[in-house]
């Protein structure tokens, strides 16, 4: 496992949420605390609608907490909207611009003009994406979608990354490959990230640490640890104590359907 | 060229059908035949390209230029205000039911036979479509990626210039389509009801003293600049929506 220091890099602190309808107030999160560690690798599982989303609409600042803060790196932030790097379900490329042009959107909403072209020329070559960075959305397979977005993520210049099942829609061939793909950008990045779904296995092979959210309104967050040394390989989910783990897991959520 | 063929083959038989009518009926004040029509084109093309064509011209440029002014600003009003939406989209809507045919001589008593009443009637025809399609593509922009921009700090002025216009594009080239033909049926309205010169003047001059072919020639004129400006703008679709796949 890659050493992590102490340092924080996403703290949820008292934080109060509820949504406004007709009916009154919906309370989604109550007083929920929890912190992700510098470099760690998380993922939040749930039933769908138990208010995962919630959460990561709340740190990328498209909805105001009711009370408490969110603090990224060690320090409360009130408007983190352009400060983490959030890559959506879908990919959420624009079909009009090229790879390049779409990956350098972090970037150019930033004016940081300068650093365009010879940065995001080189990662899209790291990315796996070389020969394609005049190519259209359109023209590209999911797979190297979905590596875009995750480029533009990362070119946010956030050492905290959402991503919010960017997998979900991929064939199960194409999916187990970008997991392996994403865990080496991971471990040279040294970014933090913290990863929404709904597949159990998906959770185990990625994460140092798994988030269950049990109820809603969230009160905590169920925590679990993965037993797994990294680097990981597909095959080490066949270990028994993962099994277990995982069918525990599926018992939890079985019982709660 | 080959998706045209058929057409072409469809409009030679017309042609062909015509031309043996119009020889067998021969009453060509009524009927002209297409050689006699091409024949008149022919003998009046100084008077009508020189003369009557930059009239009518210039009424479908200013006429299509504060269309389009005047259709996008009021699209993206609309885009920014919700209570602009709904005071002025119901009156847009009410507005093409007015017959403007009939109120086009309103427009010739208001400004009399100066370029303006010609001016109106285009603007009045043409206005529509483009506001309509600009508003609805504005309106298609996606929520989610709307979202995304907001993540990364977006301000206003890049949510516009970097999202909406470029969502909006294809929709507003959709509305330029239809406009721009009707922009010169709208000039031919106009200078019908009352000019001094331009090819719908022309054409109304010639059915008075009953010259059938002298009728049609300035309308084969007008056609063909309907279809100029339409495979412009469809050039200027596919250079700016080259990431389309047409």
């Amino acid at each position: 496992m890659r050493e992590q220091n102490k340092k924080a890099a996403l703290q949820f602190k008292n934080v109060d949420f509820h949504y406004k309808n007709t009916e009154g107030k919906i309370p989604i999160l109550k007083n929920l605390n929890f912190s992700v560690a510098d470099g760690e690798f998380v993922s939040i599982i749930g039933a769908s609608g138990s208010g995962k989303s919630t959460i990561f609409r709340l740190i990328v600042g498209l909805e105001a907490l009711t009370s408490g803060s969110i603090c990224l790196n060690e320090k409360a932030v009130d408007n983190r909207s352009g400060k983490v790097g959030y890559m959506p379900q879908q990919d959420l490329l624009m079909p009009w611009r090229t790879v390049q042009q779409n990956a350098a959107l972090p970037l150019e909403l930033k004016k940081e003009n300068h650093l365009d072209r010879k940065t995001v020329k080189n990662l899209l070559e790291a990315f796996g994406l070389k020969g394609y960075e005049n190519k259209y959305p359109h023209e590209l397979s999911g797979g190297m979608r979905q590596r875009v977005s995750f480029l533009r993520a990362t070119l946010s210049g956030s050492n905290v990354l959402l991503l919010d099942e960017p997998f979900s829609a991929l064939d199960a061939m194409t999916k187990l490959y970008m997991q392996e793909w994403l865990l080496e950008q991971w471990e040279q990045q040294q970014s933090t990230i913290l990863f929404i779904t709904h597949d159990i296995s998906e959770a185990l092979f990625l994460s140092d640490r798994i988030f269950v959210i049990t109820e809603t309104p969230i009160t905590a967050l169920k925590e679990i640890e993965v037993p797994l040394e990294r680097p990981r390989r597909q095959q080490d989910l066949d270990k028994k104590e993962v099994t277990e783990l995982k069918n525990n897991l599926l018992e939890q959520f079985r019982t709660r359907v | 060229m080959k998706n045209y063929l058929y057409s072409i083959i469809l409009i030679t038989i017309f042609l062909f059908i015509w031309e043996t009518g119009a020889r067998f009926v021969h009453t060509s004040f009524i009927l002209p035949a297409p050689t006699e029509i091409a024949m008149k084109l022919w003998e009046l093309k100084v008077e009508l390209l020189l003369y009557h064509l930059p009239v009518t011209l210039v009424i479908i440029a200013i006429g299509l230029g504060i269309s389009l002014v005047l259709g996008i600003a009021l699209a993206i009003s609309m885009n920014i205000s919700k209570t602009l939406e709904q005071a002025i989209y119901p009156i847009l809507i009410t507005s093409q039911t007015i017959p403007i045919i009939a109120l086009a001589p309103i427009f010739v008593l208001w400004f009399g036979y100066s370029i303006w009443s010609k001016v109106i009637v285009t603007i009045i025809i043409t206005f529509f479509p483009i506001t309509v399609s600009t508003f609805d593509g504005f309106q298609s922009t996606s929520k989610e990626l709307k979202e995304l921009f907001q993540t990364l700090g977006a301000t206003k002025r890049q949510l516009f210039f970097k999202l909406e216009v470029p969502s909006a594009l294809p929709s507003f080239f959709s509305g330029l389509k239809v406009a721009v033909p009707m922009s010169v049926i709208g000039a031919a309205i106009g200078e019908w009801l009352g000019a001094q010169a331009g090819l719908g003047y022309f054409s109304r001059r010639m059915m008075t003293q009953f010259n059938g072919a002298g009728v049609f020639a300035p309308i084969v004129i007008l056609s063909l600049i309907g279809i100029l400006l339409f495979i412009t703008v469809v050039l200027l679709e596919k250079n700016i929506l080259k990431w389309r796949r047409f």
